[in-house]
């Protein structure tokens, strides 16, 4: 390791109009067949970096400092020279693996042309192609190579990027969050993959990730950065023994590698009837299809926390929807404290609806973008009739001081709130129509990770104040380990596990949900370290 | 595959039908005697002989309800007959046809030198990159869409061949005749190619996988040609029909301008002297001529977009 | 805050609602000025002609020249504003309201409502607008309010896809159905949170369409289907001119500039709301 193979030095990169630089005062080396993990939330810079190193900076960009790459400048260098390095010097992987191939290319043409712009004749690139695709892990590739992106899954779109990337034996490969658009089990194969290819080949990798859990793994070292600064850098034993940085401590706090390590404290046993029974609900969209939801039975107790877990399309949205009255049910029965929901009738449902109330996933899309704060929060209580017209101004400001917002941004709109402030406003309106179940439809997913931890404090809170009952729904078995009294697992349509969580956790009743352990990110970490480090938190 | 295409079949008819009934009920079913405008423009108003105007009526298939003149005209129609113009009393589809060529020579002329133009501005626009030139090939479809076409070929006339006594100003005698018609014709069409693809254009580079082919080292021209205009050109084919349509349209004011024969000068003369059975002739025409396209570019969208091809939309 | 750098690697056009606009603005105020008050822009009559001073050329007292008869140009453009503007404004509130109405129902109950907007509107595309007018005005006989009810049934098929397109995409919206979730109705949840979101871009359409219109008012005018003779509609205006485009230059051309200036106006208009539509999603 004696001269790096990337220097950067007091690197920074500023918009025109923008109030703040996306990346300032930025050192960084990487070492030849280094494996290195930058993480932060989103705005940190780290997509920055990764576009500067790639010379993939939009025009209006304007950057200053040193890049070094194998000792040569890169900073000085114009689009023309850019053009041939690209892919040659640095291979890039990009974010969202469905929209990042050209739609009307086939497969085939687009992996050599990443070998014919640079010179290599086509007599050559063909069968390089197939091996390529190979290597990366992709089963029949002679058929793929006509074959047009729509008609392959994310994960094999991936995994064409991927050799895209490596087709000229770049020294270095950067890949800007490769997995973040994918299921779990999906992003292991291809992190391993891609790890795998890298350390056989010898090159360099810069993985970009917001999840801290995939860093520890994977990297030789991890960089922390935030609003474009690099806060602090060092080898995964170095951070999770000893952070030196507040945010990282936050980090690590929030990640659902901790919260992993939180047990909950059973709620005493109750005798009651059940508030919610859900009985062999079935949900078929079209006759010869597949159920989206097959046979599924489970109870909720009051005041009590149940996760439903299950990857995209597994059908457990599906069942929330039904639940909520949202989407019919083709058979089964849905009943809440005594009352048949499904087939009830026009006033019924009005009455259900203000006992059951729903906080989505995207708090953004959730709220009408043209209302104020008083608008949406006391729109529930204008539809259900609750307290005098006068009184609800009173009523928000208590709702909103309640999730933890201050009053005077009563009269704000949802574009000039944070993601997290959002996602209190949501929980603010639902919390107004008094309810006592909760349906939380990944409730955290949009958030970052440091916001996640304080929504679900807040959301920890409220259940031990109001008595609620919380229906959370997630795709991370991380992340409902620490908070939720029963675990719902499922997949395709069926539950395939079900249980007090600790149960589900030791012993899994599925080969499914013991995969979904195993893909779990983290999982290197030795449970030992894990341990000591859940003591010291 | 099969079905699919029968469907497609099928709306198309539906369309022409519609279009036809639509025409009717705007023609026929509006107050507004068509025979006692003819019989007013004979010379005596006021004075009609009961007899004439039977037989006029029945001369001209205006006799019955509405419904008989409808389900007339409807069966006439199915067997290729327009009706009668109610001027000349001759065959609505052979005025028509003696019209046709004429205007599909200035309309193919005007094609020659709107698809080059429209697509030359797009792409210029997207790829000079010197700031007033730039803005100029952004801006000028914009001002070219806001000038009245007729206008348009009044100044050309005006300049080219009062002034500049380069080119015939009036009438239909060779090629030399056709191009300032063609040129007044064109520039609208221009100008909508070069918008439509222009906005085409931007999106499509906006997309990621245009960000992953510049990573991959793929220049800027390459990108252009190989990726972004095949994508961008996707939305441009559904724009053909509305083009070909916009094409016929302008005949009606360029004809009008140029002193030109052809369908265009038919129309305005038919609507001029309310002539409804040529008006119709000729909405029907140019509903046909819009039909007829959309199946056409129907069979060319699978050869440029493969999600097409496979009939799964994503 | 920049999430994605590196996707946009074209210069931003970022939308700054500047110059053009606010010169558009104000040049459409001074137009319904024009339309609605022609006095306050000159004292001459329009319809005098005064046979001394036949195709003068442009000069001090005539701004843009005199006719063959010796009406001053400018007077006749200036009330022929009132005649052509109008007859716009006619148009485009016909086919607001129609539009607005066919699409809206189609989009908001679907179903069979849906298939025959679907099939008028394909009719309406199929047959190109100004032959569509034509054969409008055929039906109802010649004159300044022909046109303008000719040219706006003919674009009713614009706005009815927009609308329902809006009601459609706003209708989806996960805040809409979240309002359904707190308990709000169906009728108050489209005057709540469906329509306020469509008014935006249909407003901005009609912007728009004025522009269209007023070269579909004027090309039906200039055809000879408009008002008869001495009135001094825009087109006809035009038209009259052909007669005299070698000794007259200007009689074609300034009116001319005028129809194209007031189109450029509002077209930009257009383009700066639709701009500012698309600045809230």
């Amino acid at each position: 390791m004696s001269t790096p193979l990337v220097r950067i030095r007091q690197f920074g990169v500023e918009y025109p109009g923008a109030a703040q630089a996306a990346v300032q005062g930025l050192d960084l080396d990487i070492a030849a067949g280094e494996i290195v993990c930058l993480v932060g939330e989103s705005g940190s810079g780290k997509s920055t970096t990764a576009a500067a190193l790639a010379g993939l900076l939009p025009e209006a960009a304007q950057q200053h400092g040193q890049l070094w790459f194998k000792g040569q400048a890169l900073d000085s260098l114009d689009e023309r020279a850019w053009r041939q390095r690209r892919g040659r010097l640095v291979g890039f992987v990009p974010q969202d693996p469905g929209t990042s191939l050209d739609p009307v290319k086939t497969i085939g043409a687009q992996v050599v042309e990443a070998m014919t712009v640079h010179g290599m004749p086509l007599a050559q690139a063909r069968p390089r192609a197939l091996e390529l695709l190979r290597d990366v892990g992709l089963k029949a590739p002679e058929t793929l190579l006509a074959r047009y992106p729509h008609q392959l899954s994310g994960g094999m779109c991936q995994r064409v990027l991927i050799a895209i990337a490596l087709a000229n034996d770049p020294p270095l490969l950067i890949a800007d969050e490769p997995t973040s658009a994918l299921d779990v089990s999906v992003q292991r194969q291809i992190l391993d993959r891609l790890q795998q290819l890298v350390r056989e080949r010898g090159s360099s990798l810069l993985l970009i990730t917001h999840d801290l859990a995939v860093a520890l793994d994977r990297a030789d070292r991890i960089l922390v950065m935030r609003h474009g600064r690099l806060l602090e850098s060092g080898t995964p034993a170095q951070l999770w023994h000893a952070p030196a940085h507040p945010y990282t401590r936050q980090l690590l706090q929030a990640s659902p590698l901790a919260r992993l390590q939180q047990r909950r404290v059973a709620p005493a046993l109750s005798r009651e009837l059940p508030l919610l029974q859900v009985t062999s609900l079935n949900r078929r969209f079209d006759k010869r299809g597949a159920a989206a939801v097959d046979g599924v039975s489970f109870s909720l107790q009051r005041g009590t926390t149940t996760s439903l877990v299950g990857e995209s399309g597994s059908g457990k949205s599906t069942t929330a929807r039904i639940i909520l009255a949202l989407e019919r049910a083709s058979s089964g029965s849905v009943r809440f404290d005594g009352l048949e929901v499904l087939g009830a009738g026009r006033r019924q449902l009005h009455g259900y609806r203000r006992r059951v109330q729903l906080v989505y996933q995207n708090p953004y899309a959730a709220l009408d973008p043209r209302q104020d704060l008083l608008a949406i929060v006391s729109e529930p209580l204008r539809a259900f009739g609750i307290g005098q017209r006068r009184d609800h101004r009173a009523r928000v400001l208590a709702l909103l001081e309640r999730v933890g917002l201050p009053g005077d941004l009563l009269h704000r709109r949802p574009a000039q709130l944070s993601g997290g402030q959002r996602q209190r406003v949501a929980i603010a309106r639902a919390l107004a129509a008094e309810p006592e179940l909760l349906v939380l439809d990944e409730p955290l997913s949009a958030l970052d990770a440091p916001v996640q931890a304080q929504v679900l404090d807040l959301l920890q809170r409220l259940q031990e104040k109001l008595g609620l009952t919380y229906l959370f729904i997630s795709h991370d078995l991380a992340t409902v380990r620490g908070i939720s009294d029963q675990v719902l697992v499922m997949s395709q349509g069926r539950l395939v596990d079900q249980g007090p969580t600790e149960e589900v956790f030791g012993r899994p009743g599925s080969d499914y949900t013991r995969r979904l352990l195993e893909d779990m990110p983290g999982r290197l970490v030795p449970e030992a370290e894990v341990q000591t480090r859940a003591v010291n938190l | 595959m099969h079905t699919s295409a029968f469907w497609r079949l099928a709306q198309a008819l539906l369309v022409l039908w519609a279009a036809f009934s639509l025409s009717f009920a705007i023609l026929y079913a509006l107050p507004g005697d068509p025979v006692g405008i003819l019989l007013a423009q004979g010379g005596e108003p006021g004075t009609a002989d009961p007899a004439q105007v039977a037989e006029l009526r029945a001369r001209y298939h205006l006799d019955g309800s509405l419904w008989q003149q409808y389900g007339g005209a409807l069966w006439r129609l199915l067997h290729l007959d327009l009706g009668v113009s109610l001027q000349t009393g001759k065959p609505v589809a052979a005025a028509l046809a003696a019209a046709l060529p004429a205007t599909l020579a200035l309309a193919f002329a005007a094609l020659l030198i709107a698809v080059p133009l429209g697509i030359g501005v797009a792409l210029a626009a997207h790829q000079v990159r010197r700031r007033p030139l730039q803005a100029a090939l952004h801006n000028a479809p914009a001002l070219v869409v806001s000038l009245p076409t007729f206008w348009v070929g009044l100044l050309l006339l005006q300049l080219f061949s009062f002034r500049l006594h380069w080119l015939p100003a009036m009438g239909d005698h060779g090629l030399a005749s056709l191009v300032l018609p063609a040129v007044t014709l064109a520039l609208p069409c221009a100008a909508m190619i070069a918008q439509v693809l222009g906005r085409s254009i931007a999106s499509v580079s906006q997309q990621p996988f245009v960000q992953a082919l510049r990573s991959k080292g793929v220049g800027r021209w390459s990108l252009l040609w190989r990726h972004i205009l095949h994508n961008a050109s996707i939305p441009l084919l559904s724009l053909t029909g509305t083009l070909l349509g916009n094409l016929l349209a302008g005949a009606v004011v360029t004809e009008t301008v140029f002193s030109r024969d052809g369908v265009g000068r038919l129309a305005q003369a038919a609507v001029a002297s309310q002539d409804i059975a040529v008006v119709q002739g000729v909405v029907l025409l140019a509903a046909a001529l819009y039909v007829l396209t959309n199946l056409l570019t129907d069979l060319l969208y699978p050869l440029l977009d493969p999600r097409i091809r496979q009939g799964s939309r994503p | 805050m920049i999430l994605h750098p590196a996707i946009s690697s074209l210069p931003a056009w970022r939308y700054r609602p500047g110059l053009p606009v606010a010169l558009s603005l104000v040049l459409f105020v001074l137009l319904l000025g024009l339309a609605f008050f022609p006095g306050l822009f000159t004292s001459l009559d329009p319809l005098l002609a005064d046979p001394t001073q036949t195709l003068r050329a442009p000069s001090a007292q005539h701004w843009f020249g005199t006719d063959h008869l010796g009406r001053d140009l400018y007077a006749r453009c200036v009330y022929g504003a009132a005649l052509s503007l109008q007859a716009t404004a006619i148009a485009v509130v016909i086919a607001l309201l129609a539009g607005t109405l066919l699409g809206g129902i189609a989009g908001w109950f679907g179903g069979a409502a849906d298939r025959v907007l679907a099939v008028l509107v394909e009719v309406l595309m199929a047959i190109p607008a100004l032959l569509l007018a034509m054969a409008i005005v055929t039906a109802l006989g010649f004159g300044t309010l022909e046109i303008a009810i000719a040219v706006g049934l003919s674009s009713v098929a614009v706005f009815a896809r927009l609308a329902r397109g809006e009601v459609l995409r706003w209708r989806s919206r996960v805040f809409v159905e979240a309002a359904q979730v707190v308990g709000v109705g169906s009728w108050t949840n489209l005057c709540r949170h469906v329509l306020p979101h469509a008014a935006g871009p249909l407003l901005a359409l009609a912007a728009l369409e004025f522009a269209s219109a007023v070269l579909a008012v004027s090309a039906l005018s200039f055809l000879g289907f408009g008002a008869p003779p001495p009135q001094p509609e825009w087109g006809l205006l035009i038209a009259e001119g052909r007669n005299y485009m070698v000794a007259a230059w200007w009689y074609t051309t300034l009116p001319g500039l005028v129809v194209a200036g007031v189109v450029l106006a509002t077209q930009q208009l257009g383009r700066g709301l639709q701009r500012l539509q698309g600045e809230h999603p």
